[in-house]
């Protein structure tokens, strides 16, 4: 579509530019060709960048400014600038302690049990010496299926009478009445549901596990243990934190199982259940923004934990330079 | 030993773990299944495997509107919001696969950030953006974050793929007369299409999924998702139990995955891994 803009003798310029600049980086002596690479980068990338802006940049402002607002949708005539007053209100609440009390445990406790099934699974998909097609095609299934649906599936087998591991428990046995029966269940929906998805990730970082180090291993006399925890997992160090970053941030995010499941009865509700019924039954803009404010904070600390304390790379952050 | 030869026992101990992945994986997916073709009579007596069967349960959510408004809204949203996804995400790629241009690790970084972004923290501020622009409760309303969500994915899949196309095509093409945007077109499409289609994939895993937007910035039929009507419903009579049908409606969404799953099962793992773990 550009055929005239540029003739063949200002291309084989880019070419020999690029090559040029891959030497001694730095100098910014433009050639046309050059600039035309950059306009076209630019221009590819624009429509993506703006879309993202758009959808999450303003929006995160706008519920910054909310979140200092009185802004109830049910008297809207009293919306007032109120500085950090909603913050106070949020943090001094205990519904909003109990709430993020239980996300941080549910987050803590799948993500430690998905980390150890994850790496189980992970060994058995990458070394299985039988039907390994079938293995990985089987345990892709709980990745794709919806969350809703597999959410419904645990909520009808805990269900008195319907469900078939409801039945094995004591004849009135209601678990999903009660708050820390709830819980596991919730645990163990979330653990189903995201294990393959931490086994891939870790399947990867496994991968590069050189065969001949594990070997040399074997033969100095490393037991099987010894391999796994001295070769396999300092390897595997990267992969392994960047799976578990992206779990621990996807998990204090957990909403689906949880609505479904209990819809956040008997303390049973994450954050997102609370900014999620602030929004849709309280209807209160002010609050329920402070409380996405809080949220984003929150997720902001985790990835900075992982980051610079674990040393996780962020994926994308090497871009293209090892190759 | 490591290097010992395939015994039939560790072939049997093997295929001993393998069973347990299936079970592990498949209980859940079977009881839904399960649920959904028991008669009504015979839906609380927790038998794992139903005594009668009956497509009763199916027949009744393809004659409720609500069922079949949402899974056109689910097919619909879901395929609108791959393409756009998708599309954006190839040019963006491109570029960050094989362009040398300012911004680039600002793109990287707020693909990154994106990516991480606890989406319920959009929630509140979109529903009012949303509502004042008239969005609210239509397929662009939730298009717009599902594509916005969905880039990051497709981005990082995406350039991971195209860095592992030969270079040197290009600078062949190139060197014949081919601009950049022709070398784009010509040589490194085709070649990109399998990455491209493995990217659409996992897009439309996501956007199929999604339960909180859809729960937040509808309120009608005219853009209830599936995840979002199942939720609400209530069967077809206000006094039935809605449990078969419930499930009737989870296996019919449940199939177009289980079809990817089957089907793709390669390049599905292939796109998941090279996108989140590198060096």
């Amino acid at each position: 579509m550009t055929v005239q803009d540029s003739t063949p003798a200002d291309t084989a310029g880019a070419t020999v530019a690029k090559e040029a600049t891959s030497h001694k980086k730095g100098k910014p002596a433009l050639s046309e060709g050059k600039r035309a690479e950059r306009r076209l980068g630019l221009w590819l990338c624009a429509p993506a960048f703006l879309v993202m802006i758009a959808v999450t940049g303003y929006p995160i402002v706008y519920s910054v400014w909310l979140s200092l607002q009185r802004y109830d949708l049910r008297f809207p005539a009293q919306q007032k600038f109120i500085g950090f007053d909603n913050y106070g209100a949020v943090l001094s609440n205990s519904y909003w302690w109990t709430a993020f009390g239980t996300t941080m445990f549910l987050t803590v406790v799948s993500v430690a049990i998905e980390f150890v099934l994850g790496m189980a699974l992970a060994l058995v998909m990458h070394r299985t010496l039988i039907g390994r097609g079938v293995v990985r095609t089987v345990a892709l299934i709980p990745y794709g299926i919806v969350t809703v649906v597999a959410a419904f599936s645990w909520y009808y087998a805990w269900t008195p009478k319907t469900g078939y591991l409801a039945n094995m428990l004591a004849s009135d046995a209601a678990p999903l009445t009660d708050q820390w029966p709830s819980l596991f269940i919730i645990i163990g929906a979330e653990v189903w549901k995201t294990t393959p998805f931490m086994a891939l990730l870790l399947m990867a970082g496994l991968a590069l596990v050189p065969d001949d180090l594990l070997k040399a291993a074997a033969m100095d006399g490393a037991t099987a243990w010894q391999r796994f925890t001295k070769v396999m997992l300092p390897v595997m160090k990267p992969a392994i934190l960047v799976a578990l970053l992206f779990r621990t941030l996807d998990a204090f995010r957990i909403f689906d199982n949880i609505f479904v499941l209990t819809n956040g009865a008997q303390d049973t509700g994450s954050v997102s259940m609370q900014t999620y019924n602030n929004l849709v039954k309280g209807l209160n803009l002010g609050i329920g923004s402070t409380m996405a404010v809080l949220i984003f904070i929150t997720v902001a600390i985790i990835a900075f934990i992982f980051i610079k304390v674990f040393g996780t790379a962020a994926p994308g952050s090497d871009n293209g330079g090892k190759r | 030993m490591v290097m010992a030869t395939v015994t039939t026992g560790r072939k049997v101990r093997w295929g001993l773990v393998d069973i347990l992945v299936l079970v592990f994986a498949l209980v859940p997916v079977l009881w839904v299944v399960s649920l959904s073709f028991k008669t009504k009579d015979t839906l609380t007596d927790g038998s794992f495997i139903p005594q009668e069967w009956t497509w009763q349960n199916y027949a009744d959510i393809f004659k409720t509107s609500e069922f079949l408004l949402a899974l056109v809204n689910s097919i619909g949203i879901a395929i609108i919001s791959t393409v756009i996804a998708v599309v954006l995400g190839t040019m963006a790629a491109y570029a960050v696969a094989r362009l040398e241009f300012p911004g680039k690790q600002l793109l990287v970084g707020l693909s990154l950030l994106i990516a991480m972004f606890p989406q319920v923290s959009l929630v509140t501020p979109l529903f009012n953006i949303e509502r004042n622009l008239g969005l609210f409760d239509t397929w662009p309303g939730l298009i717009l974050p599902y594509i916005t969500f969905a880039l990051p994915l497709s981005i990082y899949t995406l350039s991971a793929f195209f860095r592992e196309i030969p270079w040197e095509l290009e600078k062949a093409a190139k060197m014949d007369g081919a601009t950049p945007a022709q070398a784009f077109r010509k040589v490194i499409a085709p070649l990109a299409a399998p990455g491209v289609f493995t990217t659409a994939i996992l897009v439309f895993i996501f956007c199929w999924n999604d339960f909180l937007f859809a729960i937040s910035l509808t309120s009608t039929t005219a853009s209830r998702t599936v995840p979002a009507a199942l939720s609400f419903f209530t069967g077809s009579s206000q006094f039935e139990d809605p449990t078969g049908q419930v499930c009737a409606a989870a296996v019919v969404i449940t199939i177009p995955i289980i079809v990817f799953v089957l089907f793709f099962q390669r390049r599905i793992v292939a796109g998941l891994t090279s996108g989140a773990v590198k060096g």
